[in-house]
């Protein structure tokens, strides 16, 4: 209640509205949890699966309390080997394949970002604006457009089954440019002379004095990259083809085979639980920082 | 410390015909060690000035020397100079020593001698205290200070000034006002300080420069600019309430204006009649405005008159006569002051 109160300062009308009327109140908090309850019973139940063996959950009706093999289907996801008629790779490998490749797109878009925002707003050189509406425009060209040309490059350079191969395609950023270029544009003119008149050279502003101002920018960037690397699958769907480069969004697909085969599911729900940590990890432990990058600027 | 002599100074944006010339030659001699104030109007051109003799602007023609060096095609950092911005452009990431040292480590200066240099400035500005803190944990006053502080440790031929008190508040700006007079004295470093504030102008000047529409109307001492402006324009920018600047004045020859300041008419039995039109009290003295009796333009003429002095009523008619020896006569087509 006094937080509500607190935050309202902004919207005392509308607040006021809401919290003088309890029906209102109850309302939201029912449509809330029904919303959490939806979003949260097909992860229960991916949970439930996982702690059970392959062929009590595929009895009807499957069971909607955890069972006591959840120690087991861990272990025979994390370390492979299982009986399933698809893949059987071990999925700690692809979890750090993953990781791997989430860790290199982040730092890689980060870097690259932030210097060409660097170049676009703090340099003048020819061409200049043609460069930056380019980069606007690759921004309305999502990944699926260009992945016939992509992947004509990435062969021909023989770099499928590699890191090289699963990250290089996916590092240019026309968002985090962007984002960049706006936090650029908005620290003072003054800022920037000062430091020339301390005798900083270009690189020696970008380093010391626009780095550490755009740190939040950066951890909220990195929330977002991180989660957009990990999930990453057509990409690395076409770009890999042996079982030792697969990231695990790929792994868990090629877990299921098609047809009447017998999967083990509580293995393939085991791997997708598996899956969500990293990316809910890094978004638990950033999320502070998360909402200062995209809410307060340190200036 | 150094001179700075500014040669035929122009300053154009754009090029060709679209050009728009902001500074139109302006040239100044200022010895070492001086205080020379720009003041102006906004827009007068006068930030522009000081930014070309920062190297933050670049000179579209003309010269400027520091020391005898023309410095026009040099960076800022090595031109030897310090500059205080308005809102002091602190680092907000950096704490108070690091913002102060941050120059010192680029030139490479050793550890020791930074020390020993921040803690110097530091002790002049009574920042000791704050070192360590950031400057968004400072009072606007204290970043002022730090602002300085940043730019004495730096020991350069010249500070610049860019109105670097407008964002304080009035008691502030008067204690700090007197802080940089301190300041100069002690170091006696050349300083040219920008300002819209007439009062900040009249007080800190050694000499000062009134600029308005990008040329220089008038450089001198305060004691000059104010007894003897150079033009119309100075006339009514300096002084306040300004100075009248009277067409329709009883005796008055066509194409001259009669100058004179409010403080400098006094109501006399005879003389120039006026109906007053208003009165304001103003404390320790009081403005009479009145309108001419003899002519039906309306021409105002300000009074200023000690608070001994009867009050005269509103519609009443007064009669006014000038110190002789304060009367300034201005070309009525160039507004230049005309020595008769």
């Amino acid at each position: 209640m006094l937080g509500a109160a607190l935050r309202c300062g902004n919207a005392s009308l509308s607040c006021a509205m809401v919290e003088r009327n309890r029906f209102l109140s109850f309302l939201a908090h029912a449509v809330m949890i029904l919303g959490v309850l939806i979003v949260a019973f097909p992860l229960y139940l991916a949970f439930v699966a996982s702690t059970h063996t392959a062929q009590e959950i595929v009895q009807a009706p499957m069971p909607l309390l955890p069972g006591s093999h959840m120690w087991e289907t861990y272990s025979k996801a994390l370390i492979g080997g299982g009986a399933g008629a698809g893949s059987t790779a071990p999925v700690a490998h692809m979890m750090w394949v993953s990781l791997m490749s989430a860790l290199i797109i982040t730092f890689g878009k980060i870097t690259i970002s932030l210097m060409s925002a660097f170049a676009i707003v703090y340099f003048r050189f020819p061409f200049k604006g043609f460069f930056f509406w380019a980069i606007f425009i690759t921004l309305m060209l999502p990944v699926e457009v260009r992945i016939g040309p992509t992947y004509k490059v990435v062969a021909d350079l023989g770099m499928l089954n590699t890191y090289a191969g699963l990250t290089i395609p996916l590092i240019a950023s026309a968002t985090a440019t962007f984002l960049f270029r706006q936090f650029f544009m908005s620290v003072p003119d003054e800022l920037t002379e000062a430091a020339r008149m301390d005798g900083a050279s270009p690189m020696r502003f970008f380093i010391d004095i626009l780095l550490p101002l755009s740190k939040t920018s950066i951890a909220a960037l990195f929330v977002i990259q991180f989660i957009y690397g990990w999930n990453q699958y057509l990409w690395p769907l076409l770009a890999t083809t042996s079982e030792d480069m697969y990231p695990v969004v790929v792994g868990i697909k090629m877990m299921v085979a098609g047809g009447d085969s017998q999967n083990e599911w509580n293995v393939v729900m085991a791997t997708a639980l598996l899956a969500m940590l990293p990316p809910s990890v890094v978004v638990i432990l950033m999320q502070k920082w998360f909402v200062k990058g995209l809410v307060d600027t340190e200036k | 410390m150094a001179s700075i002599t500014l040669n035929n100074l122009i300053k154009r944006y754009g090029a060709g015909k679209t050009a728009n010339q902001v500074i139109h030659g302006v040239n100044a001699q200022i010895k070492d060690g001086e205080f020379i104030v720009i003041v102006g109007p906004s827009g007068c051109g006068k930030s522009t000035l000081l930014r070309m003799v920062a190297g933050l602007e670049e000179v579209s023609g003309g010269e400027i020397r520091i020391g005898g060096r023309v410095v026009n095609n040099l960076e800022p950092s090595e031109r030897d100079i310090a500059m205080v911005f308005q809102n002091y452009a602190l680092y907000p990431h950096m704490s108070v020593f690091d913002n102060m040292a941050y120059g010192l480590k680029i030139a490479k200066v050793p550890l020791e001698e930074i020390k020993i240099r921040v803690d110097k400035a530091a002790k002049i500005l009574e920042i000791g205290p704050f070192l360590q803190r950031k400057p968004r944990e400072l009072s606007g006053g204290q970043r002022q200070r730090v602002a300085m502080g940043r730019a004495i440790v730096r020991q350069p031929q010249v500070f610049l000034f860019d109105e670097p008190l407008s964002n304080l508040d009035a008691k502030l700006r008067a204690q700090t006002r007197l802080e940089i007079q301190k300041l100069h004295r002690e170091l006696g470093i050349t300083s040219l300080f920008v300002t819209h504030d007439q009062v900040e102008a009249m007080t800190l000047a050694q000499r000062m420069i009134v600029m308005n529409g990008g040329v220089m109307e008038q450089f001198g001492t305060p004691e000059e600019v104010y007894t003897r402006p150079a033009s119309t324009f100075v006339a009514s920018f300096i002084g306040s309430p300004p100075m009248n600047l009277l067409k329709d004045a009883p005796e008055a020859h066509s194409g001259i204006i009669t100058g004179i300041r409010p403080e400098h008419l006094d109501i006399t039995p005879h003389g120039w009649a006026l109906k007053v039109e208003a009165v304001e009290m103003l404390g320790a003295e009081r403005l009479v405005y009145g309108r001419w009796a003899h002519s039906a333009t309306d021409e105002m003429v300000i009074i200023r008159t000690e608070e001994s002095h009867a009050i005269p009523t509103v519609g009443s008619t007064i009669h006014v006569t000038p110190r002789a020896d304060r009367i300034h006569h201005f070309d009525a087509t160039t507004g230049k002051r005309l020595d008769i």
